[in-house]
C-alpha cells in the first residue's frame, strides 16, 4: 500500500461496514430474521461469503456474524507522522469492504432491489430472474404485483449466474479466455469507453462493469454509444455503484469453487487460486474515492492488479499480486497521437501488468476481430447482405490435397460477383473452399478442422456464422461493409487463424470464395459427396475400432485432480472435444493436453474398463481415481471438472435417469437445481449416480450402455428436447422405440420425483419395466 | 587508548548521556566508560592467548613455541575459550527459557498471581508441533503438557531438539552430518564445560564442533522457547508508538526503571502501576503519577508488547541513576553493572535485585516469586512511591526523546505482509529477488563502553539502509536505532535507498525492524527459515543475501549468537575486539580464527568474522549479500530501476476544487508544482 492509499481504503472499509450494519439492522427489522437471502442460480450461497468463512447465508439473520467478522478485521486510518504499518491492515480492510458489499447486495435482493434498473438497456444474454415480484417496476410489464420473468429488458445484470460461469468454463480453462477485466468507473470520453472495451473484446476478455464518477458510469457511455452488452459480447454490466464490483469477484471465488474443487472456507487456497490461475485485473476509470480504493484492496487479497488512468499513488513491489499491485497511468501521459491510441496503450498495460496470456492472431481485416464478438447478432435491419439461411444458399468446405506444391499458401480468390452487385438488405449465395496441405495433415482432420470455420468467422465484428457443412448462414453488417469488409476477408480470416492455431499439421491453406452460380454448383456437389463420406466414416468409428483413447487434461489448470478419457463414442464432457478433435490436438502438441491412452486388456467390455485407461486415471488424478467405467454411471463414473454441458444424475424412484442442461435453471425431480446438482459432480470427485457429460453423448449408442443406455433416460430438459430434437429422435428410433422422446419428461410437466413417476406410467416409459437399476 | 580520557562527546554519540557523562564527572561518579579508559583490557587475555583453567596455569602463551603446562597449543587454548563464551552465553540464554516455562506451567496451574495465557493461538499452535493433544482440552491442561514437554528438552539426552525442525531440511542435515544436532539444551552446555576442562578435547576444530552444537541448543532450543512461551504469557508482539532516551523519566512523577533481560516480573509491574490504589498513593505523596520504564533487554521485552518507553540500552543504566530522578531500579539478570550498588548510594534511589540469581552489593534483595507475583510487584511500587519523597537534586535530559515504531514479530511480519488472509513472506522474496533490496541484515548485540556509544550501530545502520539493505535489530542496537530515530516509517524516507523506501512505503514499515530482546534472536531464525520455505531465493539459509552483524559486543551471550548464527548459514560479522585474535609473535595462533572464517564456511556455509572497522563492516556485508545474489541467479542490484511508486504525486492534486478542475490534474499532463502551493495533503 501507500500511505494515502491505506488511509482512503481503511477510512471506505470502515464507512461500508458500518452502512452495512445500519442496512442489516433495518432489513431484520423490517422483513425478519427469516426473510431468504440468495443470489439467483447459484449453488455457492452468497458465494464471497461462502468461500472465505463456510457460511452458508440462506436468511437476513445469517449476515449477523458475517458482519461480525467483517468488524473484527476494521483498523483505524494511519496516522499522518509516526505511523504503524498498514498493508496488513489494509488487505483486512479491503476483505471487510467485500463482506460488507456482499451483504448490501444480499439485503437489496431481499428487498427485491437488485439487479438494479437501467432504463433503455437490453442485454444480450444475461442472468435470468424468474418468479421476480413486479411492483417494485421490476420487468416493467406494469400489472401491479405479479410474478415476471426478467428477461434482459431494462435492467443491469447483476451477478453471474453459475450457468454462464460453467458455459464459459472451457474457453477460461484452456486460454482461449485469458482473464476478466473489472472496469470501475467511468471513462474521459465515450469514445475512450468504447475503445478500451473493443480493446478488450479484440483479446477475448471478459469485461465487467461497474461504478461511476460524479453519477456517471462507463455503462452510461457504453449504452450512449450503442454498445451491445450482455453474456453473448462478454460484457457484463453489473451496475452503477462501486458496491456491485463485488460481482465479478463472487465469479472469481465460485470458479475456485467449480473448476479447482476447493470447498467453503478454504480461503487462503481460493484467494491464492486466483493469484495463479483468474487473469484478473481492475481497472479503475476516474477518480478513486475512499470505497473504490477500498474495494481495490479487497481485489488485491485476489492477487488482482489495480490500473487507474488517473494520478493515484503506485505500488510497484510485487508479493500479493504477481505483478505490481498498484499502477497509475495519467490518461494524458500516456504516448499516442490521439486518445483512442491512448486507450489502445492503457489495455495493452493492463495486461502486462496482470501477465495475462493473450493469444492473439493477427488477422488482417477492417474491423474488430476477438472471440467476443463471436455472440455478436447481425440484425436483419443492421444487415448489409446476407448468404445462407431462407433466400439463399451457403456452404463451406474444407479438403486436404497430399501435394505441398499444390496450395498456393495466403491466395485469396472470389470467383464470382462481389457484394457491390446485391443490393442493400439482400442475398446472395456462396462457397468457401478452403484447400489445405501439410506434412502432419490428415484425412480425417478435415471435418475437425473444418468445423472450425463456424468460430474463425464469427470473431470478426459484424460479421455472423451460424451453422456448418451446407446449412452455413452468414450475414454481414452494414457497419462491417462500410469499414471495407469484404469477400475475400473471409479468406483472410481462415488463413490467418488456422495458421495460428493449427499450424503444426497445417503448412498451407489456400481459400477460393464461389459466388459464380456454375462453379458454386459444381462444387457444392463435390462438398457434398465429401459430407456423406465423413459421415459414414464416423459411424463406423466405434471405441471397438481404435486402439487409443484420448485423456484431455484442459481443464486441469482449472481442476488439477480431474482427468477426462475421450472415446470415438463418448466425447468429452464440455462437448467441446470429440475423439477426432483429440487426435489432432496431440498432433498439433504432442506433449499438450490430449495424449493418446493405449487401451491394454479389455478387462470389462459392458462396464468398459481398461488396464491401459485404470491406469492412465490413477495417474493424472494423481491418485485419487484409481478406475473408470466408460459406460456406467453407476460404478467409477468418470469425473467432471465444472464445463459439463449436462448433468446425468439416477432417480431410483424412477428406475432411470435425469438429464439436465446447463441452460436450464429451474427445479429438477431431484429437488435440486442445475446449480447445486453441479457443485455434487465438480472438482474431480467420483460420484456414483452423478455424471457431467457433453449432450452428444446422449446420442452415442454408448452412453450408460452399461446400465441399459438411453431408455434409461426419463426427464430431460426441455431445452435439449427442442435444440437435438431430430438427433434425439434417431436415438429413439434406433433403440427401438420412435415414441420415446414424447415419454420423457420434462420442466414443464414434471418438477417433483411423485409428478414424475406419475408422468412414467401415465406414458409407459420402458424404464419402469427395466432391471433395478441398483 | 585507556591512557588518554575521552571526551564525553567521544564516549558516545548519545547526547544525553554526553550531558549525563558531564554531570557524572562533577559528582566524582566512576561510570563504566570512565573504567574502560582506567583499565586497558589484558592484552593476553584479550587475544585468548591465555588459559586459565586449571592450576598449573594460568598459561600466557605469547613467545613462539609456547606451550601450556600441559602441553595445550594456542589454538586448543582460543577454542576453549571461546567454548567456554558459548557455554556462558547458552545457559543464560537457556535459563531465562527455563524459567518462563516454569511460570507457564505455574499460570497453568492457577498457582501464578496475575500470570494469564494470553495467546491460545500459539499455544495451540506450538503445542501441535509438539505432539500434544489439544481437541477438547483447556487452554491451562495444554499449556502444562506444553511446559512439561519443554522443561524435558532442557534435561533431554538423546535425539533431537525438536525446534531445529523448524529450520530448512537441508540445514538439518548438515547438523546431523556434522553431528552438531544438539540433544539437550542443558546436556550441551555440560558437553562443552567438560570438553574445555583440563585435560579433555584438544583438538581446536572439535572442541569448536561442541561449541557449535551447544549454540544451536540455545537458538533453536532455549532462546526459541524464551520467545514462544514469552509470547504465550505476554502475546505476541506487534507494532505500537513509544518513547525512548533518558528524557522519558519525569521530573514529577515516581520513576521506576526495570532492567534486565526477563519480560516476568517487569509484565507484573507494568499491571502494578496502573493500580488506581497505587495511583492515589503517588498522588498523596505529591507526584503526578506513576512512570514506569526500562533499561536494556527488559525493556525490549515490555516496548514491543506494552509500548513501555525505554531509558535506553545497556550503556544508560549508570546515567539513569545519576538523574537523581529514580526512585527504584529493579533489576533481574544479565548485562546489570555491580556499579549500580555504588552509584546508587549517591541517591535516594533504591536499587532492588530480584533474581535468586543475582545479589549486588549496595542493593535491597527482594527475592522474586511468580506466585504472588501481582503482591510483590505492587509492594515495589509502594516502595518506590515512597521513596519519592526522599529525592534530591534531579537532572533529566528532557529535551532528548525520540519516538519509536517497535514491536515486530515473525508473526506479525508475516501479517504486515498480506494481511489476515494473504500473510506470507511473499512480498519480502519478490523484492529480493528483484533486487528492490539488496539483501536483508540483521544488526544485534551489545553496547561496549570501549566504543563510542551506538556509533557502530548507527553508522552501519545508515549505510546498509542507504544500499537498500532491510535491516532487523534486537537488543541494545535496536534501542540504539530507535534513539536516532531510525525506527519510524519516516525514516524510511530520509535514509531508504529507492528500493527499500518503496517497500517500506508499500508496508508502512520503519526501514528497520525491532524485533526485541537478544533471545529473540531466535525470531530472526524463524524468519530466515520462512524466508526459506516460501521459496524463490534458495533452500537454506545459507543461500540468502543476508549478513548478521553485532558491531559493539561485548557479552558471551552475543558469541552464543553469533555461532548459532553462523551454524544456521549466516556471514556473522563481529565488531571490536577478537578473541581469538592470536598474536604476530605466535605463528599458528591465527589458525582458529581463520577455521571460523574458512572452516566454517565450507562445513556450514556461514562464517564468523571480527573486522574493526565499520567501513570494512559495511563493504564486506554489501559484497557477502552481492556474492549470494549473484550465486542465486538474482538481478543485478540497480537502484536506479526503483524508487517511482509513492504518495507523492497524489499530494499534487488539488482537493477541494470542482471535480471538473480536479480531473484536469487527474488526467496529468498538466504540471502539477503549481497545484503543490496551494493544497495540503489529504488527511
Amino acid at each position: 500500500m501507500s500511505r494515502y492509499i491505506a488511509t482512503h481504503a481503511i477510512r471506505g472499509a470502515n464507512a461500508i461496514v458500518t452502512e452495512a450494519e445500519v442496512m442489516l439492522k433495518r432489513a431484520l427489522e423490517e422483513l425478519g430474521p427469516d426473510t431468504p437471502v440468495q443470489f439467483p442460480n447459484t449453488a455457492y450461497y452468497l458465494p464471497f461469503i461462502y468461500s472465505m468463512t463456510g457460511i452458508k447465508v440462506e436468511k437476513l439473520s445469517d449476515l449477523q456474524p458475517v458482519l461480525e467478522h467483517a468488524k473484527s478485521l476494521l483498523h483505524p486510518v494511519p496516522r499522518n507522522k509516526l505511523w504503524t504499518p498498514y498493508l496488513g491492515e489494509t488487505l483486512d480492510s479491503g476483505m471487510a469492504t467485500l463482506f460488507a458489499e456482499e451483504i448490501i447486495e444480499g439485503i437489496r435482493f431481499a428487498y427485491h432491489l437488485q439487479p438494479e434498473l437501467m432504463r433503455g438497456l437490453s442485454l444480450s444474454g444475461c442472468t435470468t430472474y424468474t418468479d421476480y415480484p413486479s411492483g417494485n417496476g421490476h420487468g416493467g410489464n406494469g400489472k401491479g404485483n405479479g410474478t415476471v420473468n426478467l428477461e434482459g429488458r431494462g435492467h443491469l445484470n447483476g451477478p453471474i449466474d453459475d450457468i454462464q460461469l460453467r458455459s464459459w468454463g472451457i474457453q477460461l480453462v484452456d486460454g482461449r479466455m485469458p482473464g476478466f477485466a473489472a472496469i470501475v468507473g467511468r471513462a474521459k470520453s465515450n469514445e475512450v469507453a468504447v475503445k478500451i472495451v473493443r480493446e478488450l473484446q479484440q483479446r477475448n476478455i471478459l469485461i465487467f462493469l461497474s461504478g461511476n464518477v460524479n453519477g456517471k458510469s462507463i455503462i452510461h457511455q457504453l449504452m450512449e454509444e450503442g454498445v451491445e452488452m450482455g453474456y453473448d459480447t462478454y460484457i457484463v454490466p453489473f451496475g452503477t455503484d462501486t458496491i456491485s464490483a463485488i460481482y465479478p469477484l463472487g465469479f472469481a471465488v465460485r470458479s475456485a469453487l467449480t473448476f479447482g474443487g476447493l470447498k467453503g472456507g478454504q480461503a487462503r487456497e481460493i484467494l491464492e487460486y486466483n493469484r495463479d490461475r483468474v487473469f484478473a485485473f481492475v481497472l479503475a476509470l476516474g477518480e478513486v474515492d475512499d470505497l473504490k480504493y477500498a474495494t481495490a484492496a479487497g481485489a488485491i487479497n485476489f492477487g488482482f492488479p489495480v490500473i487507474a488512468d488517473t494520478i493515484i499513488p503506485e505500488i510497484l513491489p510485487t508479493g500479493i499480486t504477481t505483478y505490481e499491485h498498484v499502477i497509475s497511468m495519467p490518461f494524458n501521459e500516456i504516448p499516442g497521437k490521439d486518445d483512442l491510441e491512448r486507450a489502445t496503450r492503457l489495455v495493452q498495460k493492463c495486461i502486462e501488468v496482470r501477465g495475462v496470456k493473450v493469444r492473439v492472431a493477427e488477422v488482417p481485416v477492417p474491423v474488430p476481430y476477438g472471440s467476443a464478438f463471436e455472440g455478436e447478432v447481425v440484425r436483419r435491419r443492421d444487415m448489409r447482405i446476407e448468404f445462407g439461411g431462407k433466400y439463399s444458399r451457403a456452404f463451406e468446405y474444407l479438403y486436404m490435397v497430399e501435394n505441398l506444391e499444390d496450395v498456393d499458401d495466403g491466395k485469396v480468390t472470389v470467383v464470382g460477383p462481389g457484394i457491390e452487385t446485391v443490393e442493400e438488405g439482400g442475398h446472395m449465395d456462396m462457397g468457401i473452399i478452403v484447400k489445405v496441405a501439410g506434412r502432419k495433415m490428415q484425412k480425417d482432420f478435415e471435418p475437425v478442422l473444418e468445423r472450425q470455420i463456424h468460430d474463425f468467422i464469427n470473431a470478426a465484428s459484424g460479421v455472423q456464422h451460424i451453422g456448418q457443412r451446407d446449412i452455413a448462414w452468414l450475414r454481414i453488417s452494414k457497419t462491417a461493409w462500410e469499414k471495407g469488409f469484404r469477400l475475400e476477408h473471409f479468406g483472410k480470416i481462415l488463413h490467418a487463424r488456422f495458421h495460428a492455431d493449427f499450424g503444426t499439421i497445417v503448412d498451407k491453406v489456400e481459400v477460393t470464395i464461389y459466388t459464380d452460380p456454375e462453379e458454386l454448383e459444381k462444387w457444392l456437389a463435390k462438398a457434398r459427396e465429401a459430407y456423406d463420406f465423413r459421415n459414414r466414416r464416423l459411424a463406423n468409428l466405434t471405441d471397438e475400432s481404435v486402439d487409443v483413447f484420448y485423456s484431455c487434461t484442459l481443464c486441469q489448470s482449472f481442476a488439477p485432480d480431474h482427468v477426462c478419457v475421450v472415446s470415438p463414442e463418448r466425447l468429452g464432457l464440455c462437448g467441446a472435444y470429440n475423439w477426432l478433435d483429440c487426435k489432432a490436438s496431440y498432433e498439433i502438441n504432442p506433449t499438450g493436453p490430449n495424449q493418446p491412452i493405449p487401451l491394454g486388456t479389455k478387462i470389462d467390455p459392458v462396464k468398459g474398463y481398461w488396464t491401459g485407461i485404470n491406469a492412465y486415471a490413477e495417474k493424472a488424478s494423481h491418485g485419487t481415481v484409481e478406475q473408470v467405467a466408460m459406460y456406467s454411471i453407476m460404478e467409477n463414473p468418470m469425473t467432471a471438472c465444472g464445463c459439463f454441458e449436462c448433468i446425468v444424475m439416477v432417480i431410483p424412484e424412477a428406475n432411470g435417469v435425469m438429464v439436465v442442461s446447463r441452460e436450464d435453471s429451474s427445479m429438477t425431480p431431484a429437488g435440486m437445481k442445475f446449480s447445486t446438482l453441479a457443485g455434487m459432480v465438480g472438482g474431480g470427485v467420483q460420484t456414483p449416480g452423478v455424471m457431467g457429460i457433453g449432450k452428444f453423448y446422449l446420442t452415442s449408442p454408448k452412453f450408460i450402455s452399461a446400465d441399459g443406455g438411453f431408455k434409461r433416460v426419463v426427464w430431460m430438459s426441455s431445452f435439449l428436447k427442442e435444440t437435438m430434437a431430430a438427433e434425439l429422435q434417431a436415438v429413439a428410433e434406433r433403440e427401438g422405440d420412435p415414441d420415446l422422446i414424447s415419454k420423457i419428461a420434462d420442466e414443464r410437466s414434471v418438477t417433483t420425483v411423485e409428478e414424475l413417476v406419475a408422468w412414467l406410467e401415465e406414458h409407459n416409459h420402458p424404464a419402469l419395466t427395466m432391471p433395478p437399476i441398483f | 587508548m585507556a591512557k588518554k580520557k575521552r571526551t564525553p562527546q567521544e564516549r558516545t554519540i548519545d547526547p544525553a548521556v554526553q550531558k549525563m557523562l558531564e554531570i557524572a564527572e562533577q559528582m566524582a561518579i566512576s561510570t563504566a566508560f570512565d573504567r574502560a579508559d582506567m583499565l586497558a583490557p589484558c592484552p593476553i587475555g584479550a587475544d585468548g592467548l591465555c588459559c586459565k583453567n586449571c592450576s598449573m596455569g594460568p598459561c600466557r602463551l605469547v613467545k613462539e613455541g609456547d606451550r601450556g603446562i600441559c602441553g595445550a597449543t594456542v589454538s586448543t587454548i582460543q577454542a576453549r575459550n571461546f567454548a567456554r563464551m558459548v557455554a556462558a552465553g547458552a545457559a543464560a540464554h537457556s535459563d531465562h527459557g527455563r524459567d518462563l516455562v516454569l511460570t507457564l506451567k505455574a499460570a497453568a496451574n492457577g498457582e501464578a498471581q496475575g500470570y494469564e495465557i494470553r495467546d491460545v493461538a500459539k499455544l495451540v499452535k506450538l503445542a501441535k508441533e509438539a505432539g500434544i493433544e489439544t481437541n477438547g482440552r483447556t487452554k491451562e491442561e495444554i499449556a502444562n503438557d506444553l511446559a512439561d514437554y519443554y522443561l524435558s528438552l532442557f534435561g533431554q539426552q538423546e535425539g533431537e531438539i525438536l525446534m531445529t525442525h523448524r529450520a530448512p531440511e537441508v540445514r538439518q542435515k548438515i547438523w546431523r552430518e556434522q553431528g552438531v544436532m544438539p540433544r539437550g539444551i542443558d546436556r550441551e552446555v555440560v558437553d562443552t564445560l567438560h570438553r574445555t576442562h583440563i585435560g579433555d578435547d584438544q583438538e581446536a576444530w572439535h572442541i569448536l564442533q561442541g561449541a557449535v552444537r551447544t549454540a544451536l541448543g540455545d537458538g533453536w532450543g532455549g532462546s526459541m522457547i524464551a520467545t514462544d512461551v514469552s509470547d504465550i504469557l505476554f502475546g505476541i508482539p506487534a507494532p505500537n508508538v513509544s518513547k525512548i532516551n533518558l528524557g522519558v523519566l519525569q521530573e514529577d512523577m515516581v520513576n521506576i526503571v526495570v532492567h534486565g533481560h526477563e519480560p516476568t516480573l517487569s509484565a507484573m509491574l507494568v499491571a502494578a502501576t496502573q493500580d488506581p490504589e497505587l495511583i492515589e498513593l503517588a498522588h498523596s505523596v505529591g507526584a503526578k503519577g506513576i512512570n514506569l520504564a526500562g533499561i536494556c533487554c527488559t525493556s525490549n521485552e515490555i516496548l514491543v508488547r506494552q509500548g513501555i518507553p525505554s531509558v535506553g540500552n545497556f550503556l544508560q543504566q549508570e546515567v539513569a541513576l545519576i538523574t537523581g530522578a529514580v526512585e527504584a531500579m529493579i533489576v533481574d539478570v544479565q548485562c546489570i553493572m555491580q556499579s549500580l550498588g555504588e552509584i546508587s548510594q549517591h541517591f535516594h534511589t533504591e536499587l532492588i535485585t530480584t533474581s535468586p540469581k543475582v545479589k549486588i552489593e549496595g542493593a535491597t534483595h527482594l527475592e522474586f516469586d511468580e506466585h504472588h507475583a501481582l503482591d510483590q510487584a505492587k509492594e515495589l511500587v509502594r516502595r518506590a512511591i515512597e521513596n519519592f519523597k526522599n529525592r534530591k537534586q534531579v537532572y533529566i535530559p528532557k529535551e532528548v526523546t525520540e519516538e519509536l515504531v517497535p514491536g515486530f514479530s515473525h508473526e506479525y511480519i508475516d501479517y504486515a505482509m498480506g494481511g489476515t488472509y494473504r500473510g506470507s513472506f511473499r512480498p519480502l522474496n519478490d523484492a529480493i529477488a528483484a533486487g528492490r533490496l539488496r539483501g536483508v541484515a540483521a544488526i544485534v548485540g551489545c553496547n561496549n563502553p570501549r566504543t563510542q556509544q551506538d556509533s557502530y550501530h548507527l553508522y552501519i545502520a545508515k549505510k546498509l539502509l542507504e544500499n537498500d539493505v532491510l535491516v532487523v535489530e534486537t537488543g541494545c542496537s535496536a534501542l540504539a536505532s530507535g534513539k536516532y530515530g531510525l525506527l519510524q516509517g519516516e525514516a524510511a524516507m530520509e535514509y531508504a535507498g529507492p528500493g527499500l523506501r518503496e517497500v517500506c512505503e508499500a508496508l508502512g514499515i520503519p526501514p528497520i525492524l525491532h524485533m526485541g530482546s537478544c533471545v529473540d534472536n531466535s525470531r530472526i531464525l524463524t524468519v530466515l527459515s520462512q524466508m526459506v520455505a516460501e521459496g524463490g531465493i534458495g533452500d537454506d539459509i545459507s543461500e540468502l543475501p543476508a549478513v548478521g552483524l553485532a558491531p559493539e559486543w561485548m557479552s558471551e551471550k552475543a558469541i552464543s549468537i553469533g555461532t548459532y548464527c553462523m551454524a544456521s548459514g549466516a556471514y556473522v560479522i563481529f565488531g571490536g575486539h577478537s578473541p581469538v585474535r592470536g598474536s604476530a609473535k605466535v605463528s599458528g595462533s591465527d589458525k582458529v580464527a581463520r577455521m571460523m572464517i574458512e572452516g566454517w564456511e565450507e562445513t556450514y556455509g556461514g562464517k564468523l568474522e571480527f573486522v574493526d572497522d565499520p567501513d570494512e563492516m559495511v563493504r564486506k556485508t554489501l559484497e557477502h549479500i552481492d556474492k549470494k545474489r549473484k550465486a542465486l541467479k538474482l538481478a543485478e542490484y540497480d537502484p536506479s530501476k526503483f524508487g517511482r511508486s509513492g504518495d507523492r504525486r497524489i499530494y499534487q492534486v488539488p482537493v477541494d476544487v470542482p471535480l471538473a478542475e480536479r480531473e484536469a490534474y487527474l488526467y496529468g499532463g498538466v504540471p502539477t508544482e503549481a497545484a503543490e502551493a496551494t493544497t495540503k495533503p489529504a488527511s
